[in-house]
């Protein structure tokens, strides 16, 4: 059973649009995959090589600029920001990397969270690069139903999946892994630590562009404040993975899921709207203390809970 | 036989505090070379200077004729220094497998031949059966082999073993003594850092005492354990009682 999962949750993430779901739910799927990748992004650096970032919007929001800058800056279609991220990322994470992977622990955290900010500020202060405050709109949409931008988000999240689990089974991940446990043990056994977190960082940072470009063409509207937020972007996607399971590969999925569909439910109801973000911070209390490893990195706890009869 | 590190006149401080003064000896190839000392005579700093956690304040390092000194530790352990912790540091949430497999990869050139490799070690510091074991659920007697395995899945010429031995019941150290000796045998040279006197006569070719920052004695057990300065640093002076 357990090892058919993965076939029958792929299946049905495949099937899903068939069946002629609203646009309203095709939305949030879409989001929850959105999420979910940007998800696996950061838990690659956060989760498996323990750097964890306070600043993945500057990855998302880079990635995203990239896409509406091609558009309004040469006139091409924004989703050549799925490719050319790629690079920019890249670059950025490089800068990005050199000048946070020296610290260690809550000081890389503070860093990169610092990083966030300043790539905010300067995209609203380059008026001419990036539009400034007025932000990048598309005047058209590729497409006006939502299946096609599913099935490529969908494709984006697999990728990223299939990615992942081929590097933590290669050295790469070992070393990763490695980092995270113990930096000092980890380079008195040759690892070249400050090389290894440099590709985590640069890998992390190119899944979450990704999630950057596509989300400009998808919303079809950007400005610094959306894709360089500090708390929707760089706070929730730790939430997301938190939630789902640190260091586990179907973690962020599941993390996105939940985060996504509690967000929906407590905006849609006029009495808490205000108040999601506190909810936000409450249910991280609350897995921080009772399920540390996540949903599926406890899965085992939360079953023995509801098992009846094993109590005491 | 040959110098296989030398540690020429190295001094470390610390601000104001000398941790090491002057500190010269040289391994050769092939030999076990024993470390010992009062504590906070520097031996753990003098291994991780040798590592190159620290570089020296004053002095060098050469390891096979080849300055070291001003290395990182990762390169130092791809040129042949391995070493072990006195503070044991395994990767907690992985098997012991993965464990070895990680250092493993250091001198692979696949992953099907670093587990080879991996699992080799592991048949022969005796911990193979525990392979699969999330090593934060061993016994600190085999978390201290494992340390071992995984500083050797390195494939070092020269072994820094720091207090592998502490915490260890007598069956678990008669078991690492012939593990030490065989990976000796093996062609690892050995320098060993080890507060049990009984470990460290017997297993040691030749000693090299510390005491505060300064080495006092170099020798062979034997020489060592008559001479004067050693036991005064170990028992204080004779007639202050």
């Amino acid at each position: 059973m357990k090892k058919y999962l993965p076939f029958i949750i792929l299946a049905l993430l495949f099937l899903v649009p068939l069946v002629g779901l609203n646009s309203y739910i095709m939305h949030i799927l879409i989001l929850v995959l959105i999420y979910s990748l940007i998800g696996m992004g950061w838990n690659l650096l956060g989760g498996f090589c323990g750097q964890v970032s306070f600043g993945h919007a500057a990855f998302f929001g880079v990635g995203a600029y990239t896409a509406g800058m091609l558009y309004t800056k040469l006139g091409w279609s924004p989703w050549w920001g799925l490719l050319l991220s790629l690079p920019v990322v890249l670059v950025f994470s490089l800068v990005i990397g050199f000048i946070c992977l020296r610290l260690r622990g809550p000081y890389f955290a503070l860093a990169t969270l610092a990083m966030g900010e300043v790539f905010r500020v300067t995209s609203e202060n380059l008026v001419t690069w990036t539009g400034g405050d007025v932000g990048i709109l598309l005047r058209e949409r590729t497409w006006v139903s939502k299946i096609w931008y599913y099935y490529i988000i969908l494709l984006l999240a697999i990728g990223a999946f299939l990615l992942i689990k081929k590097v933590m089974g290669s050295k790469w991940g070992y070393y990763f892994v490695s980092i995270r446990e113990d930096q000092d043990a980890a380079e008195s056994l040759g690892i070249p630590t400050t090389v290894y977190k440099t590709l985590a960082l640069c890998l992390s940072g190119a899944l979450t562009g990704l999630a950057g470009a596509f989300y400009m063409s998808y919303m079809g509207y950007i400005d610094p404040k959306v894709v360089f937020n500090l708390h929707d972007i760089s706070i929730v996607t730790i939430m997301v993975v938190m939630v789902g399971g640190v260091a586990t590969y179907w973690g962020p999925l599941i993390g996105a899921l939940i985060m996504v569909l509690l967000a929906e439910l407590i905006r849609s109801n006029p009495g808490l709207g205000a108040a999601h973000q506190t909810l936000f911070g409450v249910l991280l209390v609350f897995i921080i203390i009772f399920l540390p490893n996540g949903i599926v990195g406890d899965f085992r706890k939360i079953v023995k809970l509801f098992k009846p009869g094993r109590a005491g | 036989m040959t110098d296989l590190l030398r540690v020429h006149s190295i001094s470390k401080t610390f601000g104001g505090l000398t941790a090491l003064q002057d500190v010269s000896f040289s391994v050769q190839s092939g030999e076990i070379l024993g470390l010992i000392g009062p504590n906070g005579a520097g031996k753990t700093t003098l291994f991780n200077v040798v590592n190159g956690f620290y570089k020296p304040t004053v002095g060098a390092i050469f390891f096979k004729e080849q300055k070291i000194s001003h290395y990182k530790p990762h390169r130092i352990c791809k040129l042949g220094i391995g070493r072990t912790f006195q503070v044991v540091k395994p990767l907690q949430r992985l098997s012991v497998l993965d464990n070895v497999l990680a250092s493993a990869f250091l001198r692979a050139g696949s992953k099907a031949q670093a587990r080879e490799r991996a699992l080799e070690l592991l048949r022969f510091t005796g911990l193979y059966e525990d392979q699969d074991v999330i090593s934060k659920g061993l016994p600190l007697g085999k978390r201290k082999r494992l340390e071992l395995t995984r500083a050797l899945a390195t494939q070092p010429q020269l072994l820094l073993m720091d207090e592998s031995f502490a915490g260890l019941n007598s069956t678990e150290i008669n078991d690492l003594m012939k593990i030490t000796r065989e990976i000796r045998d093996r062609g690892t040279t050995i320098m060993i850092i080890e507060h049990h006197m009984k470990v460290i006569m017997s297993v040691s070719d030749r000693i090299v005492v510390l005491n505060f920052g300064l080495k006092i004695a170099e020798g062979t057990p034997k020489e060592i354990g008559s001479n004067a300065l050693v036991i005064e640093a170990y028992l204080g002076e004779a007639q202050s009682a």
